[in-house]
């Protein structure tokens, strides 16, 4: 089974990228599974399950979104697996920018899109600094030079991935993606793999339900600002 | 092509010679000073923990930082000169052999016509792509005609084609100026405020209207920034191709903006219904069914009628530039 991490910044255009491969992928008559990840509702699964794909939904509710991911992607491959899935494809947004869902060893795609500022490149994390292909999306949008100097501002923060532009409602690029995702890692379980990188760290009053503000409630792994 | 040396040079002589790299370090957060260590013991020398909290570690940094060093050696290499492009034919969506075997020249316009959803984007994307026969359409691309090396399919920096599409629109923030300076440096050519000095001028003789380099790019009208992306395409990019979706009429001298692609050796398709530009293309490909249906050379009759739609649409021009100045049209 071909196993992806698909992330990027919220309506960043992930569930329409996906949602184009898919479509190449069927006309080549694959059997495909997806996991959404999400925090609080997501209606995305009723979009994959409309294309006849496998799927699962995942809400972390009130924990934090990457480490819920973390805590069930492994028994989210076997799932995947037990179902004869050819390709299985998690997506999961990242939340804060220092999150990404990247697995050693499984090929990780970033989606990020032309219209979230010519800076964005810089603040996203690991999520797609260490994404082996970016994919480039609302580029109809935007001229072709606005394109490029785009794309070279991710090439900066990222330049050994493979980037691509690819248009979610038209489709165009999805093709070319989806022969990527045909080179995508093969593999039956995520048992003895690690995180390309290690998740921000909470671990302090506030993540046990703490609500009140002031020095004598904040106890655990607090850091201060220099004012 | 690693350049070893210039890990161990003091960062004073790095920088200078390669100013992108303290780019490439703030891009991460990162700050660095000229001085006399080396860019290795700068590197050495970063503590872990900022690191983490930058959400990068040594390894990834140190790698990170020789792909974008082998991505720059890339892009002050000459480009592989493109002296012919082969399209041959595949088929449409019925399963038809297009049957066609084209050979484009640079300094050629072809233009593509056909109507919404026949397929002229698929063709522009199969060259985009230099497909094998490995899209829906079967089509194959030669580069010099040979099989050109896979490179062209992901790169960056090499792109083969560039791409004029319908859509001028701009989102960032930015004057004209500072937008193609930023252009520019991005594609790291020797003299960029030469070139986009030169840009700003062609623009403003390609737009019906003038406009003033500190204008930001979200207030140029629809004429002005098809005119400085035109401008643009022709004077920045390196692509050998250029792919041109349909110059719309409003604001723009389109005969001057397609001399000035072709002036630059570019081999260019341009998909238009529009009839001046069709005639003015050296040939026709009509597009039917997903497939290439018919080639059309421009004939001698329709060289001669493209004088008198030239006529008409100088005397249309004309007549818009009354309206702007507050005239009327009553006689015309």
């Amino acid at each position: 089974m071909r196993f992806l991490t698909v992330s990027g910044p919220p309506s960043s255009g992930k569930t329409s990228v996906i949602l184009r491969v898919i479509e190449a992928i069927q006309a080549r008559e694959k059997k495909i599974g997806v996991v959404k990840f999400d925090c609080l509702l997501t209606e995305d699964d009723k979009l994959y399950a409309k294309k006849g794909v496998l799927v699962k939904k995942g809400l972390s509710g009130a924990l934090c979104p990457d480490h819920y991911f973390v805590s069930n992607i492994e028994s989210c491959v076997t799932w995947g697996h037990e179902h004869n899935c050819e390709y299985l494809i998690s997506e999961s947004a990242g939340l804060c920018n220092r999150c990404s869902p990247h697995i050693n060893e499984i090929t990780a795609v970033c989606v990020i899109d032309n219209l979230s500022g010519i800076n964005t490149p810089r603040k996203i994390g690991p999520m797609l600094k260490s994404a082996d292909i970016v994919v480039i999306t609302k580029g109809d949008i935007v001229s072709q030079a606005e394109r490029e100097v785009f794309a070279s501002r991710v090439k900066q923060v990222n330049p050994g991935a493979i980037i691509m532009n690819v248009n979610g409602i038209t489709g165009q690029g999805a093709f070319e993606l989806t022969s990527l995702f045909e080179e995508a890692s093969d593999i039956e379980t995520l048992k003895g793999k690690t995180l390309r990188f290690s998740m921000p760290a909470a671990l302090c009053s506030y993540c046990l339900g703490e609500t009140r503000i002031g020095e004598e409630y904040q106890t655990g792994n607090i850091r201060k600002m220099d004012i | 092509m690693k350049d070893t040396s210039l890990f161990h040079k003091a960062l004073t002589i790095s920088l200078e010679e390669h100013p992108y790299i303290e780019d490439f370090l703030n891009s991460f957060g990162l700050d660095v000073e000229p001085g006399p260590n080396s860019l290795q013991q700068y590197l050495d020398n970063l503590d872990p923990d900022k690191l983490e909290d930058l959400g990068i570690n040594y390894q990834q940094l140190c790698q990170s930082l020789n792909d974008f060093l082998a991505g720059m050696l890339t892009l002050k290499e000459p480009l592989d000169k493109v002296d012919s492009l082969t399209i041959i034919g595949g088929r449409d969506k019925s399963g038809n052999a297009e049957n066609i075997d084209l050979v484009l020249k640079p300094g050629e316009v072809i233009c593509i016509v056909g109507p919404t959803g026949s397929g002229k984007s698929r063709l522009l994307a199969d060259i985009e792509w230099v497909a094998q026969g490995d899209t829906p359409t079967g089509r194959k691309i030669l580069i010099n005609n040979q099989v050109p090396d896979s490179k062209w399919r992901f790169s960056t920096e090499h792109k083969l084609v560039a791409q004029l599409s319908q859509n001028m629109n701009f989102v960032m923030d930015l004057s004209a100026e500072e937008f193609i300076r930023m252009h520019a440096e991005s594609r790291l050519v020797t003299n960029p405020e030469e070139k986009v000095a030169q840009i700003l001028k062609q623009a403003n003789q390609l737009a019906g209207e003038m406009f003033h380099p500190d204008t930001p790019v979200t207030s140029l009208s629809g004429g002005q920034s098809r005119a400085l992306m035109i401008a643009d395409m022709a004077i920045l990019s390196k692509s050998p191709i250029a792919l041109i979706d349909e110059i719309e009429n409003a604001g723009i001298d389109r005969k001057k903006a397609l001399d000035l692609l072709v002036q630059e050796e570019k081999i260019i398709l341009m998909a238009t219904h529009d009839p001046i530009l069709a005639l003015m293309g050296d040939r026709r490909l009509v597009i039917k069914n997903g497939g290439i249906n018919k080639l059309i050379e421009s004939s001698e009759a329709e060289r001669k009628n493209l004088k008198s739609l030239e006529e008409l649409d100088n005397k249309l021009l004309a007549l818009r530039n009354r309206i702007r100045s507050g005239e009327t049209l009553e006689e015309i």
